[in-house]
């Protein structure tokens, strides 16, 4: 396998730079309690191992998270990995039914859960059925939390400490959740060599050094986490937290970037357009920043433009790529973005860890210049979705000559530079501030509301090249309710970036002949 | 409801309620936790209270602490005059 397991960008780092800060938590209070060495962060997760194993967790089980993005949850992450477990990162924005729903989906042994949302947690678990024990951090800043969880665990006597398990390479390292059509979120399972993989074709293009210092900004159930946290470890940089509430505030974060003297930023497009219209960029000095990454969704081009004229210097590079293979093809944005140009930039070629081709939907390979599916295979593809087994078949297809691919249900065109061009969703997909919103599941909270008798939901563009979810209701009789009381619902069910935008009610919503909801004609609408 | 709460109210309604039934949004209604307002709102929220007060928001007040309910937000607001 590539470099070894996936905690080995953390122990070769340890080796190596054993005083150097490896962690930083960009918000905290005291700039002096908020950071961790590479000796420390390794050493903090053996203790996290140690306790894991003595708890039972046992090479190939999951474990979860469940606390706000800090040095804990890097050391927590570590030590998973390094007892031969997978972490399974849970959204702490997110309500605590849907992440309960998570982590008893995929059994997991323990898992690691700030106090704060302990209670409706443990109320959601228990409904699901017989829960396992938690460790609680009573608080999370610094690794301090993390410790004294583990020193309560202990008790009088520390764990014995025995060397990480060494994972064979499709071992799995993490199982990330993603929106699923049915309504129930998914289990993508990635494994070491997937992870590392992936974070060798980084170091490759990326040149990340000692030097860099690097954001985490998405959340760590987020795949562009993965980036963040080991190609950061890995060369020996330090990694800059960037928590959930602060990582929504554009000019918190404008500071954060000067002050912290960011090289390496990673982030979905739309907070790079907030970061452009409300971060006031031009009162800082952003010269430290020498790369600017973006995934998740399409980067409208005069929001691209725009944020170039503040911040002309970085390198600007488009990464695509579905959690079941993290990031399968790349575009350098080649200089400046041209004044008029409108069209949205290539999503660009195959990383050298993948190879891609686009297929028809009979399986048939497409000529150049035709669109069709874009397709996957290589070391970066997911093992699979957790115990899905007809929904992970439905999602590969094999070719003649017996090769697995992915399909990643975009659609794309080769142009004839060789760069493709995504053309749209095979299904009723959507992103949303980078995130995957299947409407389908938003259709099904939806009719867990006891006044809604039909629910129909759309994307609609909008006029900044994003889309806006628009809910159609029919609700039973004389029972309508108010949208405050709707929006309350959906923020209850739903994380925030799948409540619609808009709602519209009608008597009855309309049908095609074959008796399904017609949502051509939904779209139509004025 | 006083003068201040008033225009706030009328205002949310008009950009992120339309077609709603005012009596719906109360002063304590939770707007950014009850899903209402969410963070690109927000902003524009702010960005009204600047121009229609002529006060000046701080980055770290843009949040849920300092703006969740109408009555929050008149209060907050009556502060920075």
């Amino acid at each position: 396998m590539a470099a070894g397991p996936l905690f080995s960008t953390l122990d070769d780092s340890a080796a190596r730079h054993p005083d150097k800060i490896a962690v930083e938590e960009a918000a905290s209070a005291d700039p002096a309690l908020a950071a961790i060495t590479f000796r420390d962060l390794a050493s903090l997760s053996e203790r996290a191992r140690d306790s894991l194993r003595r708890l039972g967790v046992r090479p190939g089980d999951r474990v979860g998270l469940y606390m706000r993005k800090s040095i804990d949850g890097v050391a927590a992450i570590f030590g998973i990995l390094k007892a031969g477990a997978a972490y399974v990162p849970v959204d702490p924005g997110a309500p605590p039914a849907r992440n309960a729903f998570i982590l008893n989906d995929c059994s997991v042994r323990t898992a690691l859960v700030e106090r704060r949302f302990e209670e409706r947690f443990r109320n959601e678990l228990e409904a699901l059925g017989p829960i396992p024990s938690l460790i609680i951090l009573d608080d999370v800043g610094g690794g301090r939390g993390l410790r004294a969880a583990l020193d309560r665990e202990d008790g009088r006597d520390r764990a014995p400490a025995e060397p990480s398990s060494g994972p064979s390479p499709d071992d799995l390292a993490y199982i990330l959740y993603t929106s699923g059509s049915t309504g129930k979120p998914k289990g993508v399972m990635l494994s070491h060599r997937n992870a590392m993989s992936f974070v060798d074709w980084c170091s490759e293009v990326f040149a990340v050094t000692a030097a860099d210092r690097c954001s985490s900004h998405a959340p760590f159930h987020f795949d562009l986490s993965v980036l963040d946290i080991y190609l950061s470890l890995k060369h020996g940089a330090t990694l800059v937290l960037i928590g959930e509430e602060v990582g929504k505030e554009p000019m918190r974060l404008a500071q954060i970037i000067a002050e912290r003297h960011l090289s390496v930023w990673y982030s979905a497009p739309s907070i790079l357009s907030f970061l452009t219209q409300y971060g006031n960029l031009d009162r800082h000095d952003l010269s430290a920043l020498r790369l600017v990454l973006f995934a998740g969704e399409v980067f409208p081009v005069k929001l691209l433009r725009a944020l170039q004229q503040v911040l002309p210097a970085p390198r600007y590079f488009n990464l695509y790529g579905p959690t079941e293979t993290n990031v399968c093809t790349y575009y350098e944005i080649p200089g400046r973005v041209p004044d008029d140009r409108t069209d949205p930039y290539p999503i660009g070629t195959a990383c050298s860890h993948l190879r891609t081709k686009v297929f028809e939907p009979d399986g048939a390979a497409v000529p150049v210049g035709q669109e069709g599916e874009l397709c996957v295979t290589g070391a970066g593809v997911m093992q699979g979705y957790w115990n899905l087994p007809e929904q992970t078949a439905r999602a590969f297809l094999r070719d003649p000559d017996g090769t697995r691919w992915y399909r990643t249900g975009d659609i794309v065109v080769e142009a004839p530079d060789g760069n493709y061009i995504f053309m749209g969703r095979r299904d009723r997909m959507v992103k949303r501030r980078g995130y995957r919103v299947e409407l389908g599941e938003i259709e099904s909270s939806l009719y867990r509301h006891p006044a809604i008798r039909e629910a129909a939901v759309i994307a609609l563009p909008d006029a900044e090249g994003g889309v806006r979810i628009k809910a159609f209701l029919s609700c039973r009789e004389g029972k309508r309710p108010s949208l405050i009381e709707l929006k309350g619902f959906c923020a209850a069910n739903l994380p925030a970036y799948m409540i619609p935008d808009l709602f519209a009610f009608d008597d009855a919503l309309p049908k095609t002949s074959t008796d399904k909801i017609d949502y051509q004609r939904l779209k139509e609408l004025p | 409801m006083t003068p201040i709460t008033n225009t706030i109210k009328d205002f949310i309604l008009k950009e992120f309620l339309p077609g709603e039934n005012p009596d719906e949004l109360t002063e304590t209604t939770p707007l950014i936790s009850g899903g209402i307002l969410d963070s690109l709102a927000t902003l524009k929220l702010v960005a009204f209270l600047e121009e229609q007060f002529k006060i000046t928001v701080e980055a770290h007040e843009a949040d849920v602490e300092h703006l969740n309910t109408l009555s929050d937000i008149a209060k907050f607001v009556q502060s920075k005059r």
